[in-house]
């Protein structure tokens, strides 16, 4: 077995072995599959218990219809399985706050007389717990129609029409615009693309590349100065040369962290997986279930308007998910992780053979937080505007462009500038590994020596 | 025949000479002691050869050919600045070690259990490091130096760390090592640790030779007509007679002896002569003719190499 592969084993066995590691392997998953069930089992957990809403209806105009035997036929606030609505008049709103808290209402529904005659309808929520999202949609929702329909009929009666014109009316001028982004391919075909996707993907990979620079960038400095501080550097020098002693720590960290991205990627897709099987309601993913298969049969009708609207919002999502080329995000994101990671590894490889110890290094920190936190800068406007000139110049420059480029990555990027930010990240990690390899050379043996970036120089230039 | 045979090497670093034309002949199979302060030039010159620095010009032929890569594989290094991965296991680090010096991992396996039992340390094997006392560390990395059979061993303060035991026993491995025939380079400034077992020596100072051969040859030739003994009869007659050709340096009368210490002073006398003269008087209980310690030769050397050197500023590397 060569030398080198003897080295980049040792440098990946040691660090993959280590308890830290395997800490992070488990935990990291755990917590990214949190992220993606918390808000759903969240949601559905606060529908669990049925909430009960005092309405205190000061314009009359929602009180429900009722038959003559007291059964609701009709009420413009829909009680759902988890929300129940209770009327109450004449009842005064401080008196209704202060015994809220002894009474098991959830919350009180104060609807002011002016809620019509006013531009925007002022209705007030009280309660103790801070409502969800979803009580207060459905509250807007159901209000909002109702008010429009009585404003309608106001209308009506000023200009003399029917209740029956005015729903022709309505019908015929009914619209809603729904803005779909298609991206035009070279060879004319269209796809439809969603830019929230595009965005969600780009931040996702720029900032796990950045994350991965510094965390292994790191691993390699800290490498380096322990065989520094433990002095077994000569013993190892004796044997090998300095730069593959340099090259095989590299690519053994490398290996390392593309073992712990796997180990992410799959852990995280089973743990979600599992978790989606034993916590979320069946009945919810039956429903999803059918909303995709929505997505084919295109049936709209008037009482399923609302539900509608989310089927559309999810089917775009979903066909902009499938839209996005992942062979190519994914290759892409790996080519930039290691380019970005080579480069930047020999910058630490070089800092950390110039110290004694870790807390020398920051004076040499510099050139490589300066870049790493530009990228991340522009990375943010970037999402924003994947096409303008910044973008464009810092998905080029090779310090930066692992990270923002990717960012460009999903919103797709013309074919050239991709070809030059990949053939500048690789002349220029070569150029580095290079230069790196000169500086660790010279300062692998050197102690007891407060380094200066003049000193460095020195070692550039210096022969054999 | 030389082992490693170095001529007229200079290694210049940015602000001084390290070593300045340096040449230097080690014989096969010989312990070669390279002595000198410290920063007299002799890691620069260890590190030469072992390729991790090269000279800035001259040449260093081993075992009859020009220093080059495959030497590595040949060379055992114990660096005076030494250490070991301090997480990692005794076992596994040895190991690594041993294969990077190009042995096969079962060849490795098999020399790793001969010299972990001889040493008496098996049970490390599983051990991290940095559970190891300093001492034991050390041995650990004795046996990676040697564990390739290598012909040219070079020690740098191979006793620093060791305690009396440990570094005695580290002695005789050494000569078992020269014995079985590997050539070994021992750079030290600690010139009595050498003495005993050096055959050969070379004193560096300043990064020049300023000595080099056999101990014996040197030590004769460093010899100033020294002598000790102890008489028992009439020392002031002895003392009469003495005086033409002898400087009495010291002479203290106890009971009916006289032990007395005195320099020789007109060189064409022997030590018989001494000795004759001396039967005359009385009787010679204990003669000793005394040499030099390697210690007052290198300060003479270096006294006598560079005048305006004060004696102070060598001893104070001690």
């Amino acid at each position: 077995m060569s030398k080198a592969s003897l080295i980049i084993q040792r440098e990946y066995i040691t660090r993959v072995k280590k308890p830290s590691f395997i800490i992070m392997s488990i935990i990291g998953p755990i917590l990214f599959a949190a992220l993606m069930i918390a808000p759903a089992l969240l949601a559905q957990m606060e529908e669990d218990d049925l909430k009960k809403i005092a309405v205190l209806d000061d314009s009359y105009l929602f009180s429900p219809t009722k038959d003559a035997d007291g059964n609701t036929v009709f009420s413009v606030l829909k009680d759902t399985e988890f929300i129940k609505f209770d009327y109450f008049y004449s009842y005064d709103l401080d008196e209704a706050k202060a015994d809220l808290k002894d009474n098991d209402y959830y919350a009180i529904l104060y609807i002011p007389h002016t809620v019509v005659s006013s531009g925007v309808g002022q209705v007030q929520l009280f309660s103790y717990q801070q409502p969800g999202l979803g009580l207060k949609m459905h509250i807007a929702n159901c209000m909002e129609k109702h008010i429009e329909d009585i404003k309608m009929q106001e209308k009506g009666l000023e200009y003399g029409l029917s209740d029956k014109d005015m729903r022709n009316i309505i019908k015929a001028v009914n619209s809603s615009v729904n803005v779909n982004t298609i991206k035009l391919s070279e060879d004319g075909e269209e796809k439809e693309t969603s830019t929230e996707v595009s965005m969600i993907l780009g931040y996702i990979c720029g900032f796990l590349i950045f994350i991965f620079v510094f965390m292994y960038g790191s691993q390699v400095m800290r490498g380096v100065i322990e065989e520094k501080t433990s002095r077994i550097i000569e013993v190892i020098v004796s044997s090998v040369r300095p730069f593959q002693l340099m090259l095989g720590k590299i690519v053994g960290v490398a290996l390392v962290g593309l073992t712990q991205f796997m180990i992410w990627v799959l852990l995280t897709f089973a743990l979600v997986s599992v978790a989606q099987a034993a916590f979320l309601d069946p009945a919810k993913t039956i429903e999803v279930a059918k909303e995709q298969s929505l997505e084919t049969s295109n049936i709209l009708t008037d009482d399923t308007a609302v539900q509608d609207e989310a089927v559309e919002g999810f089917q775009q999502m979903y066909s902009a998910i499938r839209n996005i080329n992942f062979p190519l995000v994914l290759g892409m994101f790996l080519f930039y992780f290691l380019g970005g990671y080579l480069l930047y590894a020999a910058m630490f490889a070089a800092v950390g053979s110039a110290v004694d110890n870790e807390t020398d290094t920051q004076q040499f920190m510099l050139p490589i937080t300066i870049p790493l936190v530009l990228a991340i800068i522009v990375m943010i406007s970037a999402i924003n505007n994947p096409d303008s000139s910044i973008a464009y110049w810092f998905s080029i420059i090779p310090f930066t462009s692992p990270v923002v480029m990717m960012v460009r990555i999903p919103f797709g990027v013309p074919l050239a500038d991709v070809l030059i930010s990949v053939g500048l990240l690789i002349l220029s990690f070569i150029f580095m590994v290079w230069l790196a390899g000169k500086i660790y050379r010279t300062g692998i043996l050197m102690y007891g020596k407060k380094v200066t970036y003049k000193e460095l120089w020195k070692w550039i230039r210096f022969k054999g | 025949m030389a082992y490693i045979e170095a001529t007229d090497v200079v290694k210049q670093f940015s602000n001084h000479l390290a070593l300045d034309h340096l040449s230097l002949s080690v014989p096969k199979g010989s312990i070669y002691g390279l002595l000198g302060p410290n920063g007299a030039g002799k890691t620069t010159f260890i590190r030469i050869i072992n390729q991790i620095t090269a000279p800035d010009s001259g040449t260093i032929i081993i075992d009859g050919k020009k220093l080059n890569p495959k030497h590595i594989y040949r060379i055992g290094y114990l660096p005076e600045e030494r250490g070991l991965y301090k997480k990692m296991k005794v076992g596994e680090q040895a190991l690594y070690l041993s294969r990077l010096k190009g042995m096969s991992k079962h060849d490795a396996l098999r020399a790793l259990k001969f010299w972990f039992e001889k040493f008496d340390i098996s049970e490390w094997w599983n051990k991290k490091v940095e559970e190891l006392s300093k001492g034991m560390a050390q041995k650990v990395q004795f046996i990676t130096t040697v564990l390739h059979k290598p012909e040219l061993l070079i020690f740098d303060e191979p006793f620093s760390g060791f305690d009396p035991i440990n570094a005695n026993l580290l002695k005789k491995e050494i000569i078992n090592l020269r014995n079985e025939g590997a050539t070994i380079l021992f750079s030290t400034h600690i010139m009595s640790s050498v003495e005993e077992i050096c055959d050969d020596i070379a004193l560096i100072n300043k990064s020049k030779k300023i000595l080099e051969g056999s101990i014996d040859t040197i030590k004769e030739s460093f010899s100033t007509g020294l002598y000790e003994f102890v008489f028992s009869g009439y020392f002031h007659k002895l003392k009469a007679t003495l005086t033409s050709n002898y400087e009495i340096l010291e002479a203290v009368e106890h009971e009916n002896q006289t032990r007395v210490k005195l320099r020789l002073l007109n060189s064409d006398i022997s030590s018989n002569d001494l000795v004759k003269t001396m039967m005359q008087y009385g009787n010679i209980e204990h003669f000793n003719r005394i040499r030099p310690s390697l210690n007052d030769i290198f300060i003479q050397a270096v006294e006598e190499a560079s005048e305006p050197t004060t004696p102070n500023e060598i001893l104070s590397y001690e």
